[in-house]
């Protein structure tokens, strides 16, 4: 294509491309391989593989991941940068670890909950609970099902 | 029955998903190079904002109003988008993905028997699962539920939910839908009708059949008929196949060199080879385009295009590169400011059903190395191989200043939640 010639201004052609001559074409004598050890004995056995996904995400279209900032939570296992595991879809109880809406902002905390009191309690002393009331609404953004944590 | 459920100001509730401290403030979202305003949340429209306006005719009302502005975030809008129609596919047998934020669902006669409560059900768990409002209408046509969406927004007190059921009168609301938010009648078509009087959907059910074919021809037709309660379109389940895939864009500044023109087109070539191999397609016919900005009449202007036939069909990125880049040195022309280049592919075939030719071998290679980098990227994310023709600094690239993060797509983006108080809380 490094080669072209300008046709006449009044002609419907534009240009013309030589053609290309130096392709070969290698014919395959034969186009799949064949096998000839002995079959394996586990063929028949063969497992599919696991896949992790299947294991931490049961419904994907609600599950979401977001990192943690901050060590509130070490005492449920949870630490600094790790991974967790959010599903949308699940309904929080008492004892589950939400990701709640605290002054505008995502956090994580463990959902305390009976007749008469609502807390958001941290899991390391340092760290105060938050009690909830009327005057302060809770919304809960999900339920953290896992913590991926690197070792 | 038919239902359209649509999101509700899509692009500016997913950048509210992961930043509830937005719950409240308006919210816009910006088109690609920053240009205009293509979202906005319902605060923001109180204000006035209009839909479509260029973003610098509204940045005193913005920065007055402390409105969220934001740069569109796809790889988001297009993650989360998916998952909201999941949800619904979950939930329905037959759903039609009409857009990123709209589908229809066929409800089968019968089935249920509180329209109105499924529909409520339906609503909440889209909005629990993926954290998207959405308005839902139901109606016995599409074009009905179309009308009935709009309804379910507009109104306060429809609560996102409206349902017009088989043989309910509907001739006084009909009378309140301008012919121009009819589904299917476009801005040309409106224009034409109203001129001849007919102003709103009411008029336009009212019409004689045979009037309607020879004016509207038979689309129109279906139109009105479908405002009057016959279901004439049905569920699309397959999408059609694509025609032409065009990959342009505006440039964040306008470009001079040949240079920068030939990172530009060479980057949306390879990003049309994606979008070829991703669909199972090939092209035969590639076609360069650029053009300066016509808005500013005190420049100089010039816009061209060339199209190249390729010998045989391909969704090779070189091969797509190497004749773009040969149409864009031929078009070329130095002493302007372009504004907009683009790469538009036509004849596209199908992988499957190819052709082969009588004096070149099928090139086994390429496809697996086209492969080979798609995985790569698929697995690491965009760019992680891409063609050095395709540039590295990219300076013409569109503006895009207010990104939020890709907070589903990108592990080193991921929202953060806090594992600690905020100082303002006082201790329980």
């Amino acid at each position: 294509m490094n080669k072209r010639w300008p046709a006449k201004k009044t002609s419907s052609i534009k240009e013309i491309f030589p053609a290309a001559c130096g392709t070969s074409l290698p014919r395959p004598l034969f186009l799949s391989g064949v096998s000839a050890g002995f079959p394996s004995p586990a063929d028949d056995y063969l497992d599919r593989k696991l896949d992790l996904n299947e294991h931490l995400v049961k419904n994907p279209a609600a599950t979401f991941f977001v990192r943690v900032a901050g060590d509130s939570m070490t005492g449920a296992g949870i630490n600094d940068n790790d991974i967790l595991v959010v599903d949308r879809s699940l309904e929080p109880c008492n004892g589950s670890i939400v990701i709640a809406v605290v002054n505008g902002e995502l956090t994580v905390k463990r959902l305390l909950k009976n007749k008469n009191s609502c807390r958001l309690a941290a899991e390391n002393p340092d760290y105060p609970d938050l009690e909830i009331d009327e005057e302060t609404p809770l919304e809960i953004w999900g339920v953290a099902t896992y913590a991926i944590h690197s070792l | 029955m038919f239902g359209l459920i649509d999101c509700n100001n899509f692009y500016a509730s997913c950048e509210r998903l992961f930043r509830p401290d937005l719950a409240r403030r308006p919210v816009v979202v910006l088109s690609n190079n920053d240009g205009c305003i293509i979202a906005r949340s319902n605060e923001a429209k109180a204000l006035g904002i209009g839909m479509g306006t260029p973003y610098f005719k509204q940045e005193p009302l913005i920065r007055k109003h402390d409105v969220a502005v934001f740069s569109s975030n796809y790889p988001l809008y297009g993650d989360i988008s998916q998952r909201v129609m999941d949800v619904l596919m979950r939930l329905e047998p037959d759903v039609e993905v009409y857009s990123i934020d709209e589908a229809f669902i066929r409800l089968p006669m019968g089935k249920h028997h509180d329209l109105k409560n499924w529909a409520r059900f339906l609503k909440a768990t889209v909005q629990k699962h993926t954290g998207i409002p959405v308005s839902i209408g139901l109606a016995p046509t599409k074009t009905l539920a179309k009308i009935a969406n709009r309804f379910a927004k507009k109104n306060p007190s429809a609560a996102g939910i409206f349902v017009i059921t088989e043989g309910q009168p509907l001739d006084s609301l009909l009378a309140t839908v301008d012919i121009g938010d009819i589904w299917g009648i476009g801005r040309r078509h409106s224009a034409r009708l109203k001129k001849q009087a007919i102003h709103t959907a009411l008029e336009l059910k009212n019409c004689p059949d045979a009037w309607l074919r020879k004016q509207l021809t038979v689309t129109g037709l279906r139109t009105a008929m479908e405002l009057r309660g016959i279901p004439c379109i049905s569920l699309e389940k397959t999408l059609p196949a694509r025609k032409s895939i065009c990959t342009s864009r505006s440039f964040g500044q306008p470009v001079h060199t040949l240079g920068d023109l030939q990172e530009a087109v060479a980057t949306y070539a390879s990003q049309a080879a994606y979008k070829l191999r991703r669909g199972g397609l090939r092209t035969t016919v590639v076609d360069v385009f650029i053009r300066t900005n016509s808005f500013k009449k005190d420049e100089p202007q010039y816009c061209s295009r060339r199209t190249f036939t390729l010998p045989a069909p391909s969704s090779h990125t070189a091969t797509l590169i190497k004749v773009a880049l040969a149409s864009l040195e031929a078009i070329y022309r130095p002493g302007y400011r372009y504004q907009k280049a683009g790469v538009l592919l036509n004849g596209l075939v199908p992988e499957s059903r190819e052709q082969l030719r009588l004096f070149q071998a099928p090139t086994p290679r390429a496809a697996s190395l086209m492969k080979a980098v798609d995985d790569i990227n698929k697995r690491w994310g965009r760019d992680t191989i891409c063609s050095a023709a395709a540039g590295l600094s990219r300076e013409w690239h569109f503006r895009q200043m207010k990104k939020s993060p890709a907070y589903t797509t990108r592990w080193s983006e991921l929202p953060i939640a806090k594992a600690s108080f905020p100082e303002s809380f006082s201790v329980a």
